[in-house]
């Protein structure tokens, strides 16, 4: 199964086995790691699922539709260029071994 | 994996009986242990009531689609009572559009404007409370915000409002079987219904609200002028009964919880999580249809197309192969991913509005209200799809 690497807003890396075509979101919280909330279950509409994409990994990522991008620029930490929303990241095989980060706050 | 397929097992149950609609907890059970997927003879129905598969129902939108109604009846046989609601009612493409527009009006961003003024009406109205010490949970708190705070928002005007609420009980008794309950909700329609359309339009909308940035989406050519009536419709007919009923179960869940109450009172900040804690606990919203467009097999269970499929939203938020110990209500507990904004593309479009409400109204209670109490017996008020209240007599006790 593909995995996701994660590294906790306390600095805690944790490795995730993601199953094809779950969000990050889902794992993450699923999994019980703090650092997102996720509060509307993956309808892109809370901006509390905000993550961190590590460099090497933003071109892989499908692009980002129009709800997401205008939902960056209202989360709690302000947006970064490596800034995504974890709901709308859904793993695919290509994605194996992704690495992302955690804003401080989601809210 | 087993590629045999099952049969969906017959449960003989009437979750619209007034027995079900008064406490519909036993039938949970008996529905989420009967299997992943049963068939309520009664209704011919397909129901799912785990948190799995709800989820996954609500997550397929091309399998489960809502533009043949997600209510029991099936607009391809059937006439809805109303024009189809374009967001509701409606699969993409269709949906997309419209669903962008509403989506902007109702984001974060624009919600956050509002903070404010709900934070200021949120005091003001428990400073009223507080000097009346006993009240009627429903008509002197759950109702101000979905009657007043809201609609202010939306930009309606002050008066008819109790239009409002006559509304939203024949849309969610409409999701129902064709019962009595429906039929007696239905006997205002014509003037009900009237009321409604008559203030969605541009004009009798305050300039800068809610209602009329959907008409600005008409000016910019995303939607067209017969649309954006209906999509403030949507505002009208969803977010207000939910919304009071989501509190009147909160105020009666917290005078039944005391103990989780004063956890709440000590730390004020947890008012977020109390409410959605709240909501997963009894759901606002207990039922919602969708219909298959095509054969499909759903936990090993085969379903024929067109056929209406019940969700039951309460008793996911209870299932115990989601939620440890599900039948207590527990401020601690992280309750991400109940079901009761639904899932998926047709996921409350409101619901950043309705949490704000809540939290607000929550924390100002929290920080200034020492003890609720239930002074006599709460009334339920019978509706085919909501969880819905008359009467809440209650005891406020200032800190």
């Amino acid at each position: 199964m593909p995995v996701v690497h994660v590294l906790r807003p306390d600095g805690v890396q944790v490795e995730l086995e993601v199953p094809i075509g779950v969000s990050v979101m889902r794992a993450v919280t699923e999994a019980g790691v703090p650092g997102i909330i996720g509060e509307c279950g993956g309808a892109a509409m809370c901006g509390t699922c905000h993550v961190l994409v590590d460099d090497d990994w933003l071109e892989c990522l499908a692009p980002m539709q129009r709800n997401e991008d205008e939902l960056l620029d209202c989360t709690a930490a302000p947006r970064e260029r490596r800034s995504r929303l974890g709901c709308q990241l859904q793993m695919t095989e290509a994605l194996d071994g992704l690495s992302l980060g955690m804003p401080e706050r989601q809210r | 994996m087993s590629s045999l397929t099952l049969e969906a097992p017959h449960v003989d149950v009437d979750p619209f009986s007034d027995e079900m609609i008064e406490d519909p907890y036993a039938m949970h059970e008996q529905l989420r242990e009967a299997g992943p997927v049963v068939f309520i003879p009664k209704y011919e129905v397909y129901t799912v009531s785990r948190h799995a598969e709800v989820q996954a129902v609500l997550g397929d939108w091309e399998t489960y689609i809502s533009s043949a109604g997600v209510g029991l009846a099936n607009f391809r046989h059937e006439e809805p009572f109303r024009p189809k609601s374009l967001l509701l009612e409606a699969d993409p493409p269709e949906h997309t559009t419209v669903r962008t527009v509403i989506s902007r009006v109702l984001s974060p961003r624009t919600v956050q404007h509002l903070r404010t003024v709900f934070e200021t009406e949120a005091e003001a109205l428990v400073d009223r409370v507080l000097q009346q010490r006993d009240i009627d949970g429903m008509k002197d708190l759950a109702e101000y915000f979905p009657l007043k705070v809201f609609p202010d928002a939306v930009g309606l005007g002050p008066t008819g409002r109790e239009n409002l609420m006559l509304y939203g009980d024949m849309v969610f008794n409409a999701l129902g079987p064709r019962n009595e309950r429906l039929q007696r909700s239905m006997e205002r329609l014509a003037p009900v219904s009237t009321w409604i359309m008559d203030n969605c339009r541009r004009d009798v909308l305050k300039p800068g609200s809610l209602g009329d940035q959907i008409y600005q989406a008409v000016e910019t050519g995303e939607i067209t002028e017969a649309q954006a009536p209906m999509l403030v419709r949507s505002f009208l007919s969803a977010g207000v009964d939910t919304t009071i009923y989501g509190f009147a179960n909160l105020l009666l869940t917290l005078a039944r919880n005391p103990d989780e109450y004063a956890k709440l009172h000590a730390e004020p900040a947890l008012a977020r999580q109390t409410f959605e804690e709240s909501l997963r606990y009894e759901s606002a919203l207990q039922t919602i249809f969708r219909t298959t467009s095509r054969d499909t097999v759903l936990a090993g269970v085969p379903i024929a197309g067109d056929c209406k499929v019940l969700n039951l939203l309460g008793a996911a938020n209870r299932d115990p192969r989601k939620w440890k110990d599900p039948d207590r209500f527990n401020v601690d507990r992280n309750p991400v991913g109940h079901l009761v904004f639904g899932s998926g593309i047709h996921g409350c479009v409101g619901q950043i509005i309705a949490r704000m409400e809540g939290e607000q109204l929550l924390r100002s209670l929290a920080r200034r209200v020492k003890r609720i109490e239930a002074t006599g017996p709460h009334q339920r008020h019978p509706n085919n799809s909501l969880r819905a209240m008359r009467s809440l007599p209650l005891r406020l006790t200032p800190a």
